[in-house]
């Protein structure tokens, strides 16, 4: 278990406590956390499961690969710090991250 | 008004493997979908894509998995009303009336809503005072190309769409490309022909920015661009396209009275029937306990389904299973008797 914290887009905050090894997708599906669309079910085809990760965790989550800058690219006010959180696995070292969802996915 | 024995609603891999399942019980179907070909997600979000997890096919494109359904279907001559949406559904006695937005109306005693996550439309730009222009100078799609012709043009997006119409409609007009970041994804045969007619002053870049404003009142007379770096820029503009694919939206299938659970909806998972007797849901749309959201499941799905279509449809005829590889009369329906 780690803790997430999902930020929406007014700054109103829930922590999660999200089991090692489901995406943080998955752990905001599952909590009914809104915010988080995720209409192709993590297959990286959608871009609705778009969120902003803080700029200091930036470097310790895993790096984005080619396809998801390229699916970023269809999402909603896509920023530097953009990710989709379907790519975002948990493990003990996102223990404490935060990610903030748009303000809206599509 | 259309009579049939089933009214499809979605041709992703689902709609037309239900097709197949109620064509080779003797059953007649129509498949509508909203958009212009068959094939649903897969030929709408990954047609280059490969699949890896149909059974004995060890890998395939989402394309070609279409193909081949489209073909598997083929002896059943099936009539598909592509891009229409269903707007409306009501029942009328036995049987179920659908309308689309083309005012096509069909009747038929069941409904396989094979919907995928709803229908696909354009991703529209975030920027609010764009919808105000929308269909007079901000257009998500070019249906016709003589209404671009002599204008100044701001292209958004960096995908094939954007890069294939930069290059078609530079012949005729000013082109202003823009997208987020540096790279564009598109063939690398387009990229080249992007950048010489870049050299060539024909098509302008504008890279790593956004959008930020749009001036004007009837019309556009100019947006206003922002860089990475913070400066901004004024570009000359009448039409703005903008290309960021497509999105998902449930549209008129949350109105038709189904029980759904988010955006799903709910089905008994004996025979996909949703809460209303005659109406079924396959497919990523359909949700019970331990639904998979995969292409295998769908065709469990509509195979169960269609049985009690047979049912539904045929009310005085005792519903038989049998296999395709012994069956004659299923080989017959399938063009295989000589």
């Amino acid at each position: 278990m780690s803790k997430i914290t999902y930020k929406d887009y007014q700054g109103n905050t829930k922590t999660i406590d999200v089991e090692d090894g489901l995406s943080i997708m998955e752990g905001a599906i599952q909590n009914n956390i809104p915010g988080i669309d995720a209409d192709c079910g993590g297959s990286m085809a959608c871009a609705t499961c778009h969120v902003y990760v803080e700029e200091n965790w930036l470097n310790k989550i895993p790096k984005v690969e080619e396809a998801e800058v390229d699916m970023i690219d269809m999402a909603f006010e896509p920023k530097k710090n953009s990710r989709l959180s379907c790519q975002l696995i948990v493990t003990k070292e996102l223990d404490g991250l935060t990610v903030t969802t748009p303000e809206k996915q599509s | 008004m259309i009579k049939t024995d089933v009214i499809i609603i979605g041709a992703g891999p689902a709609g037309l493997f239900a097709v197949h399942q109620l064509g080779i019980k003797g059953l007649k179907a129509v498949v509508v979908d909203n958009l212009d070909k068959a094939g649903g997600q897969c030929i709408e979000l990954y047609p280059d894509k490969p699949i890896y997890d149909i059974p004995a096919i060890p890998s395939c494109t989402g394309e070609e998995l279409t193909n081949k359904l489209l073909e598997q279907i083929k002896p059943f001559k099936t009539q598909f009303y592509l891009n229409e949406r269903v707007d409306e559904v009501n029942q009328e006695k036995e049987n179920w009336i659908v309308k689309t937005n083309n005012n096509n109306q069909f009747s038929a005693p069941n409904i396989i809503v094979a919907g995928g996550v709803g229908s696909f439309e354009p991703r529209k730009l975030s920027l609010k005072e764009a919808e105000k222009f929308e269909n007079e100078s901000v257009f998500y799609s070019v249906k016709n190309k003589e209404n671009f012709k002599n204008k100044n043009i701001s292209i958004f997006g960096g995908g094939d769409s954007a890069l294939d119409w930069s290059l078609e409609l530079s012949k005729f007009s000013k082109i202003t490309l823009i997208h987020r970041r540096n790279e564009f994804r598109g063939a690398p045969h387009t990229l080249n022909e992007i950048k010489k007619l870049e050299s060539e002053g024909k098509i302008s870049i504008k890279t790593p920015c956004q959008l930020v404003s749009i001036e004007g009142n009837k019309n556009i007379n100019s947006i206003i661009v922002k860089f990475d770096d913070g400066k901004t820029e004024k570009i000359q503009t009448n039409v703005i396209l903008s290309f960021f694919g497509l999105v998902m939206k449930l549209g008129p299938i949350a109105e038709w009275g189904l029980s759904m659970n988010k955006k799903a909806i709910e089905v008994n998972p004996q025979n996909f029937e949703t809460n209303k007797k005659g109406i079924f849901a396959v497919g990523d749309i359909c949700t019970y306990p331990g639904k998979l959201k995969l292409i295998l499941s769908g065709f469990h799905e509509v195979a169960l389904a269609s049985v009690e279509c047979f049912k539904r449809a045929k009310p005085n005829e005792k519903y038989r299973f049998e296999f395709t590889t012994s069956s004659k009369t299923i080989q017959g329906r399938l063009g295989k008797n000589d």
